[in-house]
């Protein structure tokens, strides 16, 4: 059966277009900032799941794409004068390259050693922009005002990003299931299950899962050049948190790996709940540490994630919860 | 230049013995039971504010400080090992780094409700020596010789104590060493505990030189990966000749180019290391 003639393939594509859909139609500026924040996480932690999700790989480092294909696309678009889609593709592409050669090299290493590889290349990269020329430096960049006339004003343009990221969070999305359901998608989880294994019964592991690195490092460079036109400016601080990275794997942990519903339901209850945490005046101050036991208790009892947990409970369900 | 090269060399491979003992906690908890604890740096911090405490509010000398240092930190290591790691241990890597990175989490977001971000440091001085371009501070070479000496104390209990053998004996082959009568949750939990002890251990002796916040451990904590990796994973004693080693770079490194550069010279080579030799420089355990 083709991927698509599911009801389960349909299912969060149709829910973030309608999200997408209402909030332009409401046009609503404090809607619209959280929206592209949900988004943006929805966008990070389906991408990442790609690669942590299918092929089992863990990436501390998934920051890096965000913010080198970010600050490429910005560079683009401010410095050279692109337009805003042609320099976040530029920006993607930058990613997927960068990914593509990485992968060739570090997607030797298994398990811990490669986590351990990907926290060493987030913190190279972030030290590396802090320290080259035409990025700025550790100042980093800035947009001038006037080239958001072009979009028709400040306004305009916050709006025409939002759409931009709504139509980049659904082309995740649709990769995400489209590689679940397809032949590549079961070489992936073969490898997830026993590398060697998946070798022997003829899947070409290295290639797989350098291509999955590369999709799943693609999208971050997209978001991350919207994500700071609409911030307007670009600083290697900003760019490279390795805790947006954990934030990231915390969000398919709760959703649930190796799902395409799961991350992005983790993405939306995450930051839903430290919305909550950070407002809340009994936890203001404790709200990291609320957060961890949270995410303590997660890891510790229910390590399948709540679309796993639910597909496992509830078998009827595994039609429609992909 | 020379005198300048020389005295920069010279600070860094001292503060090299002490990231050398930092990073010995993280390499003994991977040889064990190949975990990697991403709450290491917190612990560093709390080893910091536990020596303040007692420097602070009871008098103590910073150096008598580590003695309840090392007993907290072994009784953390404990409570850790116990609440977050041992449900956790053979489920899959994302499993154990992220039960530890909450543990890091909580650290973290109870210290910072607790101590503030605000720097804190120990006011305590031992004075300075002059060696010809050399001006090094006591508390440094106090700070080496203790990490000399904590790593001497480690290799006698690894290699001449029963304790010792038994946890050896189980990071070689936890089903085997159960065979032959050996608790592996008792070693599993106490080597844990020791690696969380270095790490407090370290903790108090560089709160002896730098201020300090409670996210301070963090970038020991990157440090000891680095470390871990040139020394081999899994390889205590060679953590310490991989601190002196990143300990010599930081000192070398400024010389030669800005020192923002430092990080992109140690992360890559941590980066080409993993890649060209993944046993480490020394060889694993």
């Amino acid at each position: 059966m083709r991927p698509w003639a599911r009801l389960g393939f349909w299912l969060p594509l149709g829910a973030v277009f309608v999200w997408g859909l209402v909030v332009l139609l409401l046009r609503e500026d404090t809607l619209r900032e959280t929206t592209f924040t949900l988004m943006m996480f929805v966008g990070m932690a389906s991408s990442l799941n790609i690669l942590l999700g299918y092929t089992g790989y863990v990436s501390f480092g998934h920051i890096v794409f965000f913010g080198l294909g970010g600050y490429f696309g910005f560079y683009l678009l401010s410095q050279q004068g692109l337009w805003l889609l042609p320099a976040a593709v530029g920006g993607g592409i930058l990613s997927g390259v960068l990914a593509g050669l990485l992968g060739l090299a570090v997607l030797r290493l298994r398990g811990a050693y490669f986590a351990l590889a990907t926290i060493g290349i987030n913190e190279a990269a972030r030290a590396f922009v802090s320290n080259f020329g035409p990025f700025g430096g550790a100042t980093g960049l800035f947009v001038n005002f006037q080239a958001y006339q072009a979009y028709g004003g400040a306004g305009p343009a916050l709006w025409t990003t939002f759409m931009y990221l709504w139509l980049v969070t659904l082309a995740v999305l649709l990769v995400s299931a489209l590689v679940q359901g397809s032949r590549f998608g079961l070489g992936l989880m073969a490898i997830r299950e026993d590398e060697d294994a998946a070798m022997v019964m003829g899947v070409a592991a290295p290639r797989a899962k350098t291509i999955a690195f590369m999709l799943s490092a693609f999208f971050p460079g997209i978001i991350g050049t919207l994500y700071f036109f609409k911030n307007g400016n670009v600083e290697p601080g900003d760019a490279f948190q390795l805790h947006m990275s954990i934030e990231a794997l915390v969000m398919i942990m709760l959703g649930g790996q190796g799902t395409v519903v799961g991350p992005a339901l983790g993405a939306v209850v995450y930051q839903g709940l430290r919305g909550y945490l950070l407002t809340s005046p009994l936890f203001k101050s404790l709200h990291l540490a609320m957060a961890g036991l949270f995410l303590l208790l997660i890891v510790l009892f229910v390590p399948a994630g709540a679309v796993g947990w639910l597909r496992h409970r509830f078998p009827r369900l595994r039609k429609v919860l992909t | 230049m020379f005198g300048q090269l020389l005295s920069s060399l010279a600070d860094g491979l001292l503060l090299g013995f002490v990231y050398g003992l930092a990073a010995m906690g993280l390499s003994l908890i991977w040889g064990v039971m190949t975990v990697i604890n991403l709450a290491h740096g917190p612990v560093i911090a709390l080893g910091m504010f536990t020596a303040y405490l007692l420097f602070t509010q009871a008098g103590v000398n910073p150096y008598l400080a580590l003695l309840p240092v090392a007993v907290l930190g072994m009784a953390l290591g404990l409570v850790i090992y116990g609440a977050a790691v041992h449900r956790v241990l053979n489920a899959p890597h994302l499993s154990t780094l992220l039960a530890t990175f909450a543990v890091n989490m909580i650290i973290i977001g109870v210290g910072t409700a607790v101590f503030t971000t605000s720097p804190h440091n120990i006011d305590f001085s031992l004075g300075s020596f002059s060696l010809g371009p050399l001006t090094v501070p006591f508390t440094r070479v106090v700070a080496a010789f203790a990490a000399l000496a904590a790593t001497a104390l480690l290799y006698l209990f690894l290699y001449f104590t029963r304790p010792g053998k038994a946890i050896r004996a189980v990071a070689n082959n936890r089903m085997a060493a159960e065979l032959m009568g050996i608790s592996s949750t008792t070693m599993l939990a106490l080597s844990f505990g020791l690696g969380t002890l270095l790490a407090c251990l370290a903790g108090g002796l560089i709160a002896t030189f730098f201020p300090f916040t409670i996210l301070s451990g963090g970038p020991y904590e990157l440090k000891s990966f680095v470390i871990c990796v040139l020394g081999g994973l899994g390889n205590p004693l060679g953590a310490l000749l991989g601190g002196l080693l990143l300990g010599g770079l930081e000192g070398l490194v400024p010389a030669f180019m800005p020192v923002s550069w430092v990080p992109v010279v140690e992360f890559g080579l941590f980066v080409l290391v993993l890649l060209l030799r993944p046993q480490g420089l020394l060889g694993a355990k």
